[in-house]
């Protein structure tokens, strides 16, 4: 009986593959930079090749082109001398070698170095002590060092995603790794799921559920499946964004008629409305500095994008072009504006440059919603629907670079980027 | 304990038939004196007759609640809206004006307006669009005669679409204010 309890709780600890979300690219930049990422010597001993995580991390940034790495006899370690006028040849631009070696605890030694191949030069190496269950969580770590000494930016790939995903009648709040990998559920419900929002240090979501037969803010914790309501006032509660140092939501309430925008403690306390307007104000969101919320407002006669101060104040409108534009997403530096346009009868991601008030219209696809910026500005994840289906789709800040994540037998939607992890 | 041994034995003779072994007396298989043998499979002394039933005739003139008898006025409960719209069209008004009426003639009852929109756009801009619907409809019930403690309005949004699929007979199937009362939501 208890061994049969084991397998049971084995069984529902296995992800099933159906339910992963698998990622297609669909065009890449225009200048990839060629790597070659030899396999780790050793990393047979581990249950997922190091070397294959980190090429296809590098590779869907849009970025990177991997090289095919012929076999080496003896094979290669991260000790190997580095023969560049070979890898020269090969035209690999830069070079990852590695190795794995297990230790007498069990757990495991991943080594590796970085080569610039043009200048001849080592850019740098570490070392990581893994479990068996650590494999893919440390290769995401290799391909943000990597990413970050060959591009001069952070890498994303050690972040999460959250994303609702309706099966039937069924609503899913999954977390996944930024690729898709070892997806978990938050929140299963009968009842929808809308608007996940993570909190910044990235332990917590604030959310919208349907569980009470209508609109309720929620604020959950990841770690021990805990949550508490933020927000149910009479009508509709809805739209939650946090502030940068994450004390504080901002929230859309009907409590006293349309939709108006409030702030109120993560703990559900000290509520405080910060507009006035007779129409529809809604999905607020911070300006990384906390002193700025951007909006959603029909005060004007059609849905436009605004920005006020997040103390209270006057409003300023920022989109000017076209009919519809709501869903405004800040980038972590706060000179991009994501936000959903309406071209003639499509919904698109447009990003407008603050300063220079430009703005380019990123995706070609006719349905998309929920913008959400990688950590870095250089992704933004949407979703969107193609076939008849629900999917997730990213594309980058320059419109090059996109790829879609789906889920077989489900719609995927509201999608959000958390943060970099500490 | 014994009760449940010989609910026990009555679920298994009664295994081939489609009803639950509650405590009926209506059935009257089951003999309760003290000592009484229960009767074993294949060895009733008594034949089994079925508890009865209570039928309900909606045939009968006045059966059907003057809410929801499709002759009634009171039975038509939805209110459609334009695209990106939350006014409510002069042609709705006739509806409006009779469940105001049905309202201010019965102060108990109490009313929930769930408006919904179509699939089109930001989720959480249609949920704010759905509550300006509900909201809409609620206004011109109070000017119509409701009072305000009889009517809340709310929102559904995009989320519970009437109509699936994604042509414009769907989208105006779920640009809606629905009208429910009490017992009904």
């Amino acid at each position: 009986m208890r061994l049969l309890i084991a397998a049971l709780a084995l069984l529902a600890a296995a992800p099933s593959v159906l339910a992963q979300l698998s990622i297609e690219i669909t065009g890449a930049g225009a200048q990839r930079l060629p790597i070659a990422i030899a396999p780790f010597a050793g990393e047979g001993a581990l249950p997922a090749g190091i070397a294959a995580i980190v090429r296809a991390d590098l590779e869907r940034s849009g970025l990177f082109r991997g090289i095919e790495v012929p076999p080496h006899n003896p094979a290669l370690t991260e000790g190997s001398s580095v023969n560049f006028t070979e890898w020269r040849s090969r035209l690999a631009d830069a070079l990852v070698l590695g190795s794995v070696a297990q230790r007498s605890d069990g757990r495991f030694e991943v080594r590796f170095r970085l080569f610039d191949i043009v200048k001849q030069a080592q850019l740098g190496g570490v070392a990581y002590t893994l479990t068996p269950q650590q494999v893919r969580a440390t290769a995401h770590r290799i391909a943000d060092y990597v990413y970050e000494k060959l591009t001069g930016e952070k890498g994303v790939f050690s972040t999460r995603i959250a994303y609702v995903v309706k099966r039937g009648t069924r609503f899913e709040l999954q977390i996944a790794d930024a690729d898709g990998a070892g997806e978990e559920t938050a929140l299963a419900s009968f009842e929808p799921i809308i608007s996940p929002a993570w909190s910044p240090d990235g332990k917590r979501l604030a959310y919208v559920s349907f569980e009470n037969k209508k609109p309720v803010v929620y604020v959950h914790s990841l770690l021990d499946g805990k949550r508490h309501v933020a927000a149910n006032f009479k009508g509709s509660n809805s739209a939650p964004a946090w502030s940068p140092d994450g004390s504080t939501l901002a929230v859309a309430l009907s409590r006293d008629g349309g939709s108006q925008l409030f702030l109120i403690s993560a703990d559900g306390s000290g509520l405080r409305r910060l507009t006035n307007s007779s129409g529809i104000d809604t999905e607020p969101v911070f300006s990384p500095d906390g002193a700025s919320i951007y909006f959603t407002s029909d005060r004007g006669g059609s849905p436009q994008i605004y920005r006020m101060p997040a103390r209270g104040g006057e409003a300023q409108r920022v989109t000017f072009e076209g009919s519809y534009n709501v869903s405004p997403r800040i980038s972590r530096d706060g000179k991009n504006l994501a936000y959903i346009t309406r071209n003639g009868g499509k919904f698109q991601v447009a990003l407008l440059d603050l300063a220079s008030r430009q703005v380019l219209t990123l995706t070609d696809s006719d349905k998309d919603e929920s913008p959400s910026f990688a950590p870095n500005g250089r992704m933004i994840l949407l979703a969107t629907v193609t076939g008849g289906r629900g999917v997730l789709s990213a594309v980058s800040a320059d419109g090059r670079v996109k790829q879609r994540l789906s889920v077989a037998a489900g719609d995927v939607r509201e999608p959000a980027w958390g943060p970099f992890i500490q | 304990m014994r009760r449940i041994w010989i609910a026990a034995v009555f679920a298994a003779v009664l295994a081939g038939c489609a009803s639950t072994p509650e405590e009926q007396d209506a059935a009257g298989v089951e003999d309760r004196k003290p000592g009484a043998k229960p009767p074993t499979i294949g060895a009733q002394s008594q034949p089994i007759r079925q508890p009865p039933v209570a039928g309900v005739d909606l045939t009968k003139p006045g059966a059907r609640s003057i809410l929801t008898d499709p002759s009634s006025p009171l039975s038509k409960r939805s209110i459609y809206f334009d695209y990106d719209r939350y006014d409510v069209k002069e042609e709705f008004r006739p509806l409006v004006e009779v469940h105001a009426r049905y309202l201010r003639d019965n102060q108990t009852m109490k009313m929930l307006i769930q408006g919904n929109t179509d699939e089109r756009g930001s989720r959480e801009y249609n949920l704010a669009l759905g509550q300006r619907r509900s909201e809409a409809i609620k206004r011109m019930m109070l000017l119509l005669g409701a009072r305000e403690e009889q009517v809340e309005a709310v929102s559904l949004g995009e989320e519970k679409p009437k109509a699936t699929g994604s042509s414009e007979e769907a989208w105006a199937q779920n640009r809606r204010g629905d009208i429910l009362y009490s017992g009904e939501f």
